[in-house]
């Protein structure tokens, strides 16, 4: 007998009558890297690697009867089906040792189902590639694979025919308890202990730690340093915006120019909450994600995360998990909360940008874009949750360093909010098996990014499976309502140390390492208690109703398993075979971070007055040229190519879809969805987000996504004072003083716009340290200040859309415009430096927003769009391609003060100022007076009327007059659309 | 007349389970949702439900191919169970993954009754997912879910819906038997060539959407006609278009009405 293991290599391809759209796919994508190369044809070929059987007959078999189609495909199990001819060559891509495969699970399933018993199996991607002439070459063919087909942080590329198909066996794990020698260490040694370990831990709290475990009279063990360094790390303590600030620079609305904050959030956004004190909020800022009133029976909560720093380096993997972790956190809300939404804004550099302008390290943004989108509609469509709400902002500052937030929104019964473990409870995790993967996420999240990023922290980087964690869902949600739970977490950053270190925080905890269920052999105890291995979570559950607890998941096909008790101790005990290999107060984790005094500094850069460039009239071609222009740019062109990849309609709630209108190609403002099916109470969600704000004035933009994500909730009848705010920070390193004096600044902004506008906020979460450090220096992120809000709506109904609905309507521009000029599109477009910040004047913009609303559900409104970027002139153009329709505006007597960038009306300014809440409203004229009465104190004017689409012969134009009533823009519908949707039909691609 | 039952199987991965309840329930049916495993072990409950309903998701991940471990599954310990029952009068559908399902299991079209597979469902010609509203027409009298010249608009939601035949003989029998149970219509176009992309959102042959087995009580479908049941579900409701004439409701009373003639 060999030694050799059994194994089997199923390769199956599709048969030449179909045509094969990944075969298709991959041509296309090597063909822009393989430059005077040309590939005649390629195969694709997927190949199943079965260890445990025989190629025949159970070989066979599997491929028959389970792993190929027998229609469309051909299968062997000698070779690639078909052959390979002389001149052909081949690449297989094989994900690497250790790299979860989600597929795996799945297939075993199916071949057990099928009678075939196979001890592993691993899925590889091949292409036989024929080139034109002759062979390509290895050298250029792995060159352009690389770029394309295969991700090398978690894949392997192969070339030639022959594969070594064995797996790497791990080395079992052999017990030794290791203690750091901490006691001894100076001051270099913590640092180099520190950042040896990963850990991020500052020198002032690698001494907290020493000075404890000497009081302690020992050194502590890896578990306990590694425990340490997750609950202190930046992304699970939050200690830079939970910490104390010393901020001195721009004092807007009163405040003093020096201040100070004892926990910045607490006294700025959670502030605001507390003035507000709104009764329908039933819990914010405590659990995963804030809670609101739906009805009497139900809560709607929301949490959105961020996932940047992964998503660097694998943009599939990283934004899959980051759509899986909040998810989760959904999930672990309260008992257990029924996510019915998720909602994604990314934030990448330009994808036209080109090949030479891309650091050494970094993906291509326009890779990035799709490897993200790709990660979030797989793991999102696979869950049964649809993606309806959402953006994408572009700017060259995010090359190395994108941004993806992600969010989710879920239903929770009432009852079923309050949560505690109790001492007696019993600890039990639920979910995939824990393995090496995303060891040190929560640390390496909390570093910057730099070119060896890729290679060094490859294991920080995690591969969803989101099947695993749909009937986690099914279960939990079964469980809630049984109500078998007492407490319920997530395993996120940190994994079990975070999850069961928070759950056990007033009681304590004791854990046996070692009945984690693995993935592999080989894991230390130490690897095992901070994996952060995704679709875990963890229960608090009374011994009594263990029993139905495991039955409940075990029908869903999870795994349950009782690592432990919450004791009743208040420290934290874990053990590992019986042997104690860490023992903890829960008081120190939680209350032993050393305090520290940040500083802060902001000045507003000095005012630079805008350039206006020389006044256009409609004889040197008006202004239709920059309105096309802005409507092409990335950050206003349709992102219907995102949006169609996303499931936004599964669990028939959609009520007004992310696109509206006769083509369904109009950007509605918010999406509405009903949670439970049938009844007609929705719940709106919108987002405000514009970095290039941020840098003119934190506080502006702050404010300004505030008035965003409302503006945006108000256009489809949602109600503003009802709505609820998350806030989401993406910023550069703030132990800058110039960066934390940008955030004091950005806070100050939630807070006083939040109070103004009775929204609190529920929820939120900062991503700090989003640099990269290139060869050519360190690119910082804009601010990248996110505000998302949630509304009920009582009846979805009378929500309206942004599409233009019948000809002779009047329009309608409510708000006024000022000659605000920083930040704005038509500076972008045109090039033209300075201009200050548009202001949000809160009162004039609540009495505005209030206004709309009551118009709006008064049943006046037939169609509402908020103007954004590119003021009047895009949302015009926006509604009347939407609605199939023409318009014919002048905006002679549209509301208008002086600002800053201008005395006296300017039509550029009329056209294209972004001053905020503002709004179109389309209402039918005999409707005007009730209108009128609705915006009573409300500063509006009829500008214009939609018009029929063509006459036989006339296309549906929009035209827009000026002061001097000449034509500002005369423009077909048709064109307008083109300009729009055609940048990122494709996504992008050149 | 007493009510009918609809069961509603899910399995790993099932995510369109809520809507299809709601449709059932809305179009008079008394829907229960139950476990795949669990009617595995027990295939006999399946003795009291007259229409049996398999609907969207992602099984098991669509790994491998889509619906294709379920169909797996399928085999093992159901099909000779959910045959019999067809036979015996019950309807059966498929929706999304639920149509990949029977479609690899060998249900559909089963255009001769062996249960061989004769036809599958390929990547969209866009190699991509997509999710849109497409417009249906009814084109067989043969199936007890539809009338024919019925139009339905309903979303799509899928990368795999691309719908091809083993071979010509497969498209012929399917013609001759009024298999051919459903197509993408262009709403522009009253009449003409089958509609094309972004209308057939997956490059399906002759735009079929959905097709029935001989008896005309299982059918299958790519798109999701559950997802159109409310006043606000349509794309243009705020344009005072969609209603019952074009609603997905109609479907499922079809069905409980053909039901509730069973025996």
């Amino acid at each position: 007998m060999s030694n050799q293991p059994l194994l089997t290599f199923v390769q199956v391809t599709t048969r030449p009558e179909f045509a094969d759209p990944a075969a298709h796919d991959a041509t296309s994508a090597l063909a822009g890297f393989l430059r005077d190369r040309r590939i005649e044809s390629l195969r694709f070929v997927r190949g199943f690697v079965l260890e445990g059987v025989a190629a025949h007959p159970d070989g066979a078999r599997a491929a028959r009867d389970v792993l190929a189609d027998p229609v469309a495909e051909t299968w062997s199990v000698d070779g690639v089906p078909g052959g390979v001819a002389s001149g052909d060559e081949v690449l297989s891509v094989v994900r690497r040792a250790g790299v979860m495969d989600p597929t795996e699970s799945s297939c075993r399933t199916a071949l057990t189902a099928a009678g075939i018993a196979v001890t592993s199996l691993r899925s590889v991607r091949r292409y036989v590639i024929r080139g034109a002439g002759g062979p390509i070459g290895e050298a250029a063919l792995r060159e352009a694979a690389r770029k394309t087909l295969a991700n090398e942080v978690i894949e392997e590329i192969h070339f030639g025919e022959i594969l070594d198909l064995r797996s790497p066996r791990p080395a079992p794990y052999e017990f030794r308890l290791v203690t750091v020698p901490l006691r001894a260490a100076a001051d270099e040694e913590l640092i180099r202990i520190s950042k040896a370990g990963t850990l991020s831990l500052s020198l002032a709290e690698m001494r907290a730690v020493q000075a404890f475990f000497t009081k302690e009279g020992r050194d502590p063990t890896d578990a306990e340093l590694e425990t340490v360094a997750q609950t202190w790390s930046e992304h699970c303590k939050h200690k830079t915006l939970a910490g104390e600030v010393r901020f001195r620079g721009d004092a807007p609305n009163g405040r003093t120019p020096e201040r100070t904050y004892r926990n910045l959030l607490k006294e700025t956004v959670f502030a605001a909450t507390q003035t507000i004190a709104r009764t329908d909020c039933l819990s914010v800022f405590r659990d995963n994600a804030g809670i609101i009133a739906f009805d009497d029976d139900h809560g709607v909560c929301m949490k959105v995360e961020t996932h940047n720093h992964p998503s660097a380096i694998e943009p599939y993997g990283g934004a899959g998990t980051g759509i899986g972790g909040v998810i989760r956190d959904i999930l672990g809300t309260g008992l257990g909360a029924k996510p019915f939404l998720n909602t994604d804004v990314f934030c990448f550099a330009p994808p036209d940008t080109p090949e030479a302008d891309v650091p050494k390290g970094c993906l291509h943004p326009r890779r990035v874009m799709k490897g993200v989108i790709s990660g979030v509609r797989d793991y999102g469509n696979r869950m049964g949750i649809p993606t309806a709400s959402g953006g994408l902002f572009f700017d060259p500052r995010y090359i190395g360093n994108p941004i993806v937030y992600c969010g989710t929104v879920g239903l929770i019964p009432r009852g079923r909010i309050d949560k505690a473990a109790r001492p007696g409870d019993r600890i039990i995790a639920v979910g995939g098996r824990t393995g090496r993967d995303g060891i040190h996420g929560a640390t390496f999240s909390s570093a910057e990014l730099h070119a060896e990023s890729e290679t060094v922290s490859a294991g920080a980087v995690q591969i969803g499976n989101a099947i695993e964690e749909k009937r986690i869902l099914d279960g939990l949600l079964r469980a809630r309502d049984e109500g078998l739970l007492t407490a319920v977490t997530d395993c996120g950053a940190g994994g079990f140390s975070s999850a069961v270190g928070e759950m056990g925080a007033e009681t304590g905890a004791e854990v046996e390492l070692s009945h984690a269920p693995l993935k592999y052999p080989g894991l230390s105890y130490a690897e095992i208690w901070i994996s952060e291995a995704q679709e875990r979570m963890v229960l608090a559950v009374a011994p009594s109703n263990v029993e139905r607890v495991r039955a409940v998941f075990g029908k869903e096909g999870v795994e349950v398993t009782d690592l432990g008790e919450f004791t009743g101790t208040g420290r934290l005990v874990l053990r590992y075979g019986g042997t104690k290999v860490g023992d903890v107060p829960m008081e120190f984790l939680h209350d032993g971070l050393p305090r520290t005094t940040r500083e802060a500094a902001w000045t507003a850069p000095p005012a630079v007055p805008f350039a206006w460039p020389a006044a256009r009239t409609a004889d040197d071609g008006g202004f239709g040229d920059d309105l096309l222009a802005i409507l092409s740019s990335w950050n206003v062109c349709s992102k219907e190519w995102v949006i169609r990849r996303y499931d936004h309609e599964v669990q028939g709630g959609s009520a007004i879809k992310p696109l509206v209108g006769v083509r369904a190609d109009g950007p509605g403002d918010a999406c509405v969805n009903t949670p439970l099916v049938g009844n007609p109470r929705g719940v709106a969600v919108s987002s405000g987000m514009n970095p290039r704000l941020g840098d003119l004035s934190p506080y502006d933009m702050a404010t300004n996504a505030v008035d965003e994500a409302l503006r945006n909730l108000t256009a489809v009848g949602a109600d503003p004072r009802r709505a609820a705010l998350l806030d989401n920070y993406s910023w550069g390193n703030a132990t800058r003083p110039d960066r934390l004096g940008s955030i004091v600044l950005a806070s100050e902004g939630l807070h006083d716009a939040a109070v103004a506008f009775g929204t609190p906020f529920v929820s939120g979460k900062d991503s700090l340290n989003n640099e990269f450090q290139s060869e050519r220096g360190l690119i910082t992120i804009p601010c990248t200040m996110l505000v998302s809000a949630m509304c009920v709506v009582d009846d979805v109904r009378r929500c309206v859309t942004m599409d233009l609905k019948a000809a002779g309507n009047l329009i309608v521009l409510v708000g006024i415009t000022r000659p605000e000029m920083g930040g704005s599109h038509y500076a972008f477009i045109r090039g033209i430096p300075g201009g200050t910040v548009p202001v949000v004047r809160l009162d004039e913009a609540r009495a505005v927003m209030d206004g709309v609303h009551r118009a709006i559900s008064e049943g006046l409104v037939r169609a509402c769009h908020d103007l954004s970027e590119g003021g009047v002139a895009v949302a015009l153009a926006e509604m009347a391609f939407a609605g199939g329709l023409a318009a014919d505006v002048s905006l002679v007597h549209a509301p208008y003060e002086d600002g800053p960038d201008a005395i006296g009306v300017r039509d550029d300014a009329l056209l294209f100022s972004e001053s905020p809440s503002r709004f179109l409203c389309e209402v039918r004229e005999s409707d005007l007076p009730a209108l009128r009465a609705a915006l009573r104190g409300v500063p509006h004017a009829p500008i214009g009327r939609v018009m029929s689409a063509g006459r036989v012969k006339t296309a549906a134009r929009v035209t827009i007059r000026g002061v001097r009533d000449a034509d500002l823009v005369n423009e077909s519908v048709e064109r307008l659309r083109d300009a729009f949707t055609r940048p990122l039909r494709n996504g992008g691609a050149a | 007349m007493s009510t009918v039952r609809a069961l509603v199987l899910r399995s790993a991965g099932t995510n369109c389970d809520a809507e299809a309840v709601h449709a059932l329930r809305k179009a008079g049916a008394a829907p229960d949702l139950v476990h795949l495993h669990e009617l595995i072990e027990s295939p006999q409950r399946l003795q009291p439900y007259g229409i049996v309903v398999f609907p969207g998701g992602f099984s098991y991940g669509d790994d491998i191919a889509s619906g294709a471990v379920y169909a797996v599954e399928m085999r093992r310990g159901l099909l000779p169970a959910l045959r019999a029952h067809v036979a015996d009068g019950a309807l059966a559908l498929g929706i999304c993954n639920g149509f990949q399902i029977l479609v690899r299991a060998g249900l559909l079209p089963d255009t001769c009754g062996s249960g061989v597979p004769e036809a599958t469902l390929l990547w969209n010609e866009s190699n991509q997912f997509e999710c849109r509203w497409v417009r249906l027409e009814a084109t067989t009298d043969r199936c007890a879910f539809l009338q024919r010249g019925q139009v339905i608009d309903c979303p799509v939601a899928h990368g795999e819906g691309r719908f091809v035949v083993a071979d010509a003989s497969v498209r012929e029998r399917m013609i001759a038997n009024g298999q051919l149970a459903l197509r993408y219509v262009d709403p522009s176009r009253d009449a003409g060539p089958p509609a094309a992309y972004p209308w057939n959102p997956n490059g399906s042959p002759d735009g079929i959407a959905g097709v029935c087995d001989t008896t005309g009580r299982v059918l299958g479908l790519m798109p999701h006609p559950e997802r159109n049941i409310e006043s606000w579900h349509h794309p243009r409701w705020t344009r005072g278009e969609g209603g019952e004439a074009t609603g997905g409701l109609a479907v499922f009373r079809n069905a409980v009405r053909a039901a509730s003639q069973r025996g």
